[in-house]
Order: C-alpha cells, then structure tokens, then sequence
C-alpha cells in the first residue's frame, strides 16, 4: 500500500476503473471521448475548461493530465494561467457570495 | 549573427556518440521495465520487415554547419559542426537524379543548408533537372549576414518550395527551443519572405512551416495548431503560410540529452508507445524516402543518419552507386527512436501522415 493518497503512476490505470464494473466504465469512457472532440468549442479551448475544473475541484491527476494536454492542443502559458484565474474567481467568489446569507442571518438576529 | 553554445560534438557529450544513443535507446527504464521493441510492433500489425513503397523523394543532407544551436535538433548542428557537402558529392546526387526520374522532389537540409558554399549552385543544378526542391530554412539564415539577405529572391527565381521550423507563435517557447531573439527574427525573414510572393495566395510559391513542440509532449491536431497559427501569425504580424507541419520530436541527439537531462526521458518513451498507430507505421516517411549524408552515404531517414544506421546491407550504401530500382527493395532499419513518426497521427517531414 502506498504511503501517500495520490500515486502519479495511477493515472495511466484510469482505465482499469471499468475492470470492476465493465458497462458503466465503457459508458463513461465512450461519453469522455465524445465530450472532448472538436466541436462548438474547439479542442484547445475545452482542454482550457478542463484545466480549470481541474483546479476548482482540486484533481492533481486532472491538472497533470490537463496541463500536458493544454500544451499539446498549442494553449499558451497566458491562457493556462488565466484558466486558473477563472477557477480561483469562481471558487472564491462562490465562498463569497454566501457572505450575502451570513448578512441576512446577521439581519435577522440583531437589532 | 550565431549562436555561441557548443554542440554535443563540440562539448565532447557522451550522446555525441551515435553508438550510446542507440544504447540509451536500447536500454529499459528506470523502474527497470523494457519497452516493446518497436520491430515487433510492425511484426504484430503485419508491417514487418518495413519496405519502401517506392522512393520519390531524395533527402540531402548538405552539410551539419548552422547558425543556430536549438535545443531539440537531432542532428546536433551549430556553427562549431565542419561537416559539409562537396561539389563532388552534390554531383553524385545530380547523375543519380538523372537516373532516376521517379524522384520528383529533392528536399534539401542542414544544418542550414545555405551556409554550404555550393548550395546555391546545387539548387541551381537542381532546378535544371526540373526537380521540385524545397529548403529547410531556419528563417535567421536570412538576415544572418548580408550575403544571405537575398534568399528569399532567390527562393523564388528557382521556384523553391520553403519549408521553415517555428515551433510557436509567441518568442517564449520559440526562444527557449532554437535560442534567444529567434522569434523576432523568424518573423522579420517570414516577412521578407511574404514580400517576395512566398505564402500569399496565387503566387504559386510554397511557404509552409514546421512545428515542432517546445518540450516533452506530443504534437496536437495538425488541423488545429494550424488554424490557431494562423489567426496568430496574422492578427499580430500580418504574417500568411500556406501549410503547418506537425513534426513529433525524435529521441535522437540534443532532443535525447533534453529528455535525460530533464527527467522526461521514461515518460515521453511511454507517450510515444501508447501513441503507436498502425496506420501511421504503414505511412512513415522511409518508405518513400532515401536520405544522403554530407559525405554522401545512404540512409532511411534524416534521424537514422544522424544514428550512423545506413541502408541494409545489400543495398547501394552511397550515392556513388545509387540505384533507385535496388534501394526499393530493401530492408528499413528499424529502433526504438521509430515510434516518434508513428505516435498519433504519425510524423514526418511533412508533417502528419494519417490524413
């Protein structure tokens, strides 16, 4: 057993998640593939999305998968950073904008 | 204007030696797992012993001299490399080409291939034959030294088809792959270049470009680096092209040392493996391909050559004796540095080769 969480090495067996449950691996898997071909949005701008969910949900596999696959679909270091920014503005503004509830709960117990 | 920084040869680099390439090449990986043997890939799909489809193009060599010292090149060139093409040896091209009309296209490389001495007399000779002749140019050779400055009119009187390495469309990754200020200059020589026709619509003179990626990653879709190359080059240089190459990084050379040094070597064999496409390994570029080496031997490729693996014995191994009929049937020589031209869409020096 490893002694950390996250092995790098366990991203290249992402594919052995269908060993324990063949159908639904083989759906996900299909659906994946279709979901990142050139279409409305071109390759490299939906590796840039997938960079930032990487971050906003914080998957070291994601970030290094979605890193590599940014450069190789000819993204720039500008975009990449920026695609992070959009994660960082959403995560700290969806933090924030529940600050609107904790004003309506400081309005509703004081005088 | 060159660069300063030494070549493997002139560091006297272990990788200088063609001999502990092929070992570093041979050898498993740091976790002590072999890689398939890239032969017994082609023998599962059927594709081996690899031969040529028939060879209509002839790949020369002129010579390792350059002016630039890139990061990534496989043939280790740079101003300190003194091997260099002959008149003699271009000659010996010239009466094999007379022999042999199925080779349309002769594709001229380098180092730079303008700093040989002979170069504009071989192109010249070339042109006579009626041959198509395109010129791999670093684009800096063009303002390089004023003797240089008109490549371009030249280029164009011989109807030149030029084919130019800009791994991006940004000075970043550019400069950090072929040296620093290469970008502002490629851009001022694709300039000069439009202006003499190359590139612009109906002018029938051919300017593509290469790109190779600036680190330990494949190429992405040609069709899309291309169209983003475009919208780039345009919008902040007023800059047109005809095509994009998407060209793999072979390890081989400096692009080897690269990927030792940096730690990428293991993880970039992996890449190109899982990469491996069969319909790219029947459509790799040695099959309708011979290259010649500065002193006029006979190779596969450019990246066999550069790993001193010549033609299958029992073939013409020199220009000398060059006879187009018996190279068809040879053997290709095959090592691990193959599976470069067929990861992905496959790899060549047209770039992709699964259309």
């Amino acid at each position: 057993m490893n002694n950390t969480y996250y092995n790098p090495a366990d991203l290249a067996k992402f594919g052995k998640i269908s060993e324990l449950q063949p159908e639904m691996g083989r759906k996900f898997f299909d659906y994946y593939e279709e979901v990142f071909k050139e279409g409305a949005l071109t390759e490299r701008e939906k590796a840039l999305i997938a960079l930032a969910v990487s971050h906003a949900v914080q998957c070291p596999y994601c970030i290094d998968a979605y890193s590599s696959e940014c450069l190789q679909k000819g993204a720039d270091e500008n975009q990449m950073m920026e695609a992070v920014h959009v994660a960082a503005a959403i995560k700290g503004g969806a933090a924030l904008v529940h600050g609107v509830q904790m004003m309506n709960k400081i309005k509703e117990l004081t005088m | 204007m060159g660069s300063t920084v030494k070549s493997l040869q002139g560091q006297h680099h272990e990788l200088a030696d063609s001999s502990f390439q092929l070992k570093v090449l041979q050898a498993p990986s740091r976790q002590g797992n072999r890689f398939p043997d890239f032969a017994m890939q082609l023998q599962t799909h059927d594709l081996y012993p690899l031969q040529p489809t028939g060879t209509t193009i002839l790949q020369v060599n002129v010579g390792k001299m350059c002016n630039q010292t890139c990061r990534h090149c496989h043939v280790d060139a740079g101003p300190d490399r003194k091997e260099i093409m002959t008149r003699d040896t271009m000659q010996l091209c010239l009466d094999a080409l007379q022999l042999s009309p199925q080779i349309t296209t002769v594709d001229l490389t380098g180092g730079a291939p303008e700093m040989n001495p002979d170069f504009r007399w071989f192109v010249e000779e070339l042109s006579k034959l009626g041959r198509q002749v395109i010129v791999r140019c670093n684009l800096t050779i063009i303002l390089a030294n004023k003797k240089y400055h008109d490549l371009p009119a030249f280029f164009r009187q011989h109807s030149v088809h030029v084919v130019s390495s800009l791994p991006y469309f940004q000075a970043s990754r550019t400069d950090a792959q072929r040296g620093d200020g290469v970008f502002e200059k490629s851009v001022k020589a694709l300039q000069l270049l439009n202006g003499v026709g190359y590139g612009m619509e109906g002018s029938g003179l051919l300017l593509d470009l290469v790109y190779n990626p600036s680190g330990a990653f494949l190429p992405g879709s040609q069709a899309s680096l291309e169209a983003e190359f475009r919208r780039r080059l345009r919008g902040g240089y007023q800059i047109e092209f005809n095509s994009l190459f998407c060209i793999t990084n072979l390890p081989v050379s400096r692009y080897l040392d690269y990927l030792v040094q940096s730690g990428n070597y293991d993880s970039y064999m992996e890449k190109l493996i899982n990469a491996f496409n069969p319909v790219a390994a029947a459509g790799v570029m040695c099959r309708n391909t011979v290259s010649v080496g500065w002193d006029g031997y006979l190779y596969d490729c450019d990246f066999n050559q550069m790993l001193d693996l010549k033609v299958a014995h029992g073939a013409p191994q020199h220009i000398r004796d060059f006879d187009a009929t018996a190279l068809d049937q040879r053997d290709i020589v095959l090592n691990q540095h193959c599976y470069g031209c067929t990861a992905g869409a496959g790899s060549s020096c047209g770039g992709e080769t699964v259309k």
